[in-house]
């Protein structure tokens, strides 16, 4: 294949039906919409199924339909929608069966704006909808990354009968960018031993996430916590650039992972030794990684599009190890690769704490930007 | 009698589980659960048909009929049944959803299902009431009718009018056939089932979406025996709930022929 | 004559709602209070001759728990008079 010049929205649902994705169901929310649009088209030139639904709501649930069937569906949205959708992923998460969700994250809380942000990190990671369960979370800084890992987002939903997440902002979604795409996939033509088909010649099958006695949705709980501890052991992904050598370290998932990587090779370049990681996986979050990389760096400076939610994980994992500081900017604003930059050389100069919160010490900088 | 010259008239139907259901005693709900697997099993849909259960008093369908099911969230189920049946063209797909699930909190999903033409069959079971939760006032109850959350009688200045959902969804162009019946009686019933049947032949041959919506009992949470549950809903819910055909597509009419 | 019939009630599903006593149009149909279900029930039984068989009981029965029974017409007349 030969790369050609993609949108981010189009190259992710063109990855979706080249992974043999069946059934597609959304709603237009910016900065998402071309990913429906691309679909409304795609899908049914395919004969394959596509619903602009009423609501976020109603996508979802469809989704929840279609993933019954055992066959590749995925759904695409943007925070606001996809706090809507919280209900239907809870359910599915209930009922464990396979499914991917795009989110494409916009400014918020509420309304917001419609330019790009990480704000969903908590949504997404750490929950969102009612009960114990846990998404898989893959977060992509390019439009190259973001086609692979929404072919790899199927593959893990169906190994592990789990929603698989694609966290990416606004700036990817919009983006043009020269991609790859990966070979079409055919469509499923059998179904798995637990998918509902029409009872012929076997037993009956239902899909609920109703465990009515306690000791059952136990079981229940206990059945899907023991398989996240097997993607926690096997899917964990991320990549470190300048690490080998780096006393300091940034960190940064997605756009911010990108940017902070440009304001990395300025520092280099100044003779910082700073190096950098970027989740993939978000979840299961590379804690081992960040574990070691607290051991071996003098500071690390966390940044991120929201107020520090992975931050918090950050903290938790480096259990003091090493001293933390953050930089974000907010509301649908990408941090500058010179502002990262300027971070960078701050955490150098030093003097570093373990003291206090670097969120305080952020917003306290923050007073003096704004 | 010597066995040997006998005919069975009724058996249980192949499309209902060998489960005791957790309904109240009288519940009609029952007798459309036994409708809705009498025509399956007379249809031969058994082994291609896929239940989606809502949320209510009808959340153990799953339990009940024979065939392969799944569990929608509240009010949802006309979007699952909208999942699998554009997974799944050729099977049959239904819901069966209370009045709470349906005209309530699941009220945008039922319209647009309906707005779509998707080709489902959905039955709508009207008590006039939340049961599942001990009875409290849902869209369909009548005005002055007294539930847990209406305890001086619904009050339509302050608690609004109850909704109509045949005469609201038969406004839709999507809409193939849209009928109310009642399960209060031997012949209401004889009639219910036809319906039923109506609405999957309707669903085989493509023509979109079709509902049948079956008053029903209460007798629970209406605080009577089930006997009187029966005149109650003849005397007070069908001058409300009129029955009666509300869409009949023209080519659902030649099947009905 | 009208044909003769009988019920079956199953103890598994009936609930003693009494819907298919008001129903019987020979009104032949009663709780049996000598009987017990499992969930404590009496359950409905034919109390006295008249079942034509008509299956109006098992129509109203929420709980599918009759099976009806009738004389197979065809058989009667096969049978020659007197025999």
């Amino acid at each position: 294949m030969t790369r050609e010049l993609w949108k981010g929205n189009n190259a992710i649902a063109e990855a979706a039906v080249r992974a043999g994705c069946a059934a597609y169901f959304g709603y237009p929310i910016t900065p998402q919409t071309e990913l429906l649009e691309y679909m409304s088209a795609r899908m049914p030139q395919l004969g394959r199924a596509f619903v602009q639904a009423e609501s976020e709501l109603a996508a979802i649930n469809m989704v929840y339909g279609a993933a019954c069937t055992g066959t590749r569906v995925m759904s695409s949205s943007s925070s606001p929608g996809v706090s809507l959708m919280m209900e239907g992923v809870s359910y599915i998460a209930g009922t464990e069966i396979p499914a991917v969700l795009v989110d494409v994250m916009r400014g918020g809380p509420g309304l917001g704006n419609i330019a790009p942000a990480q704000s969903d990190y908590n949504q997404i990671v750490h929950g969102g909808g009612h009960g114990d369960y846990n998404l898989i979370v893959l977060a992509p800084s390019s439009v190259q990354e973001s086609v692979d890992l929404t072919v790899l987002a199927f593959d893990l939903a169906e190994k592990y009968r789990s929603i698989c997440v694609v966290l990416l902002d606004g700036s990817i979604g919009q983006m043009m960018e020269p991609a790859e795409m990966p070979p079409f996939q055919p469509l499923r033509t059998e179904y798995p031993d637990w998918a509902v088909t029409g009872a012929k010649d076997r037993e009956r099958r239902f899909l609920s996430s109703i465990y009515l006695d306690p000791p059952q949705e136990e079981a229940a709980n206990l059945r899907m916590l023991r398989r996240w501890q097997e993607v926690q052991a096997n899917e964990i992904r991320y990549k470190t650039y300048y690490m080998e050598d780096a006393k300091f370290a940034v960190i940064g998932f997605g756009s911010s992972g990108r940017v902070a990587l440009t304001a990395v090779r300025a520092a280099r370049a100044e003779g910082i030794p700073v190096g950098l990681l970027r989740p993939i996986t978000l979840n299961p979050f590379p804690e081992k990684v960040v574990e070691d990389l607290a051991k071996q760096v003098e500071g690390i400076l966390v940044v991120e599009m929201n107020s520090g939610q992975m931050l918090e994980d950050i903290r938790r994992i480096a259990k003091g190890a090493a001293p933390v500081e953050f930089f974000a900017r907010l509301g649908g604003i990408v941090p500058l690769p010179d502002e990262v930059l300027d971070e960078i050389r701050r955490l150098a100069k030093g003097p570093l704490t373990l003291e206090g919160h670097p969120r305080d010490r952020w917003l306290a900088r923050m007073g003096t930007l704004n | 009698m010597d066995t040997q010259e006998e005919v069975i008239v009724y058996a249980r139907p192949d499309s209902l589980t060998k489960t005791n259901t957790h309904y109240c005693p009288g519940c009609t709900h029952g007798v459309a659960h036994h409708l809705i697997a009498e025509v399956i099993d007379e249809m031969g849909l058994r082994e291609r048909t896929i239940g989606v259960a809502s949320v209510g008093c009808s959340v153990f369908a799953y339990n009940y009929m024979n065939f392969d099911f799944v569990q929608a969230p509240h009010g949802r189920a006309p979007a699952m049944a909208t999942g699998v049946k554009r997974v799944f063209p050729d099977k049959v797909v239904l819901t069966y959803q209370g009045d709470g699930d349906l005209a309530s909190i699941g009220m945008a999903e039922i319209v647009h299902a309906a707005a779509r033409g998707e080709n489902i069959s959905v039955f709508f079971l009207n008590n006039a009431n939340y049961g599942m939760t001990g009875g409290q006032m849902a869209p369909t109850t009548l005005p002055g009718q007294k539930t847990t959350s209406s305890p001086n009688g619904r009050d339509v200045e302050t608690q609004g009018y109850p909704i109509r959902a045949s005469e609201l969804l038969a406004t839709l162009d999507g809409a193939s056939y849209v009928v109310r019946r009642s399960l209060h009686d031997p012949k209401n019933i004889r009639l219910a089932k036809k319906a039923i049947r109506t609405a999957f032949e309707v669903q085989l041959r493509g023509l979109g979406f079709s509902m049948v919506e079956l008053l029903s009992t209460c007798p629970t949470n209406w605080e009577m025996t089930p006997q009187n549950s029966l005149k109650w809903l003849e005397e007070h819910m069908i001058p409300y709930y009129p029955l009666g055909d509300y869409k009949v597509n023209p080519a659902v009419a030649e099947i009905k022929g | 004559m009208p044909p003769k019939g009988r019920i079956i009630v199953s103890d598994l599903y009936c609930k003693g709602c009494e819907l298919c006593v008001g129903a019987c149009p020979q009104a032949v149909i009663a709780l049996n209070p000598d009987r017990i279900t499992a969930k404590g029930y009496h359950p409905a039984s034919l109390f006295k001759d008249g079942c034509t068989g008509c299956g109006i009981c098992a129509i109203v029965c929420p709980d599918a728990a009759i099976t009806v029974y009738r004389e197979d017409l065809r058989a009667r007349r096969a049978i020659p008079a007197g025999a």
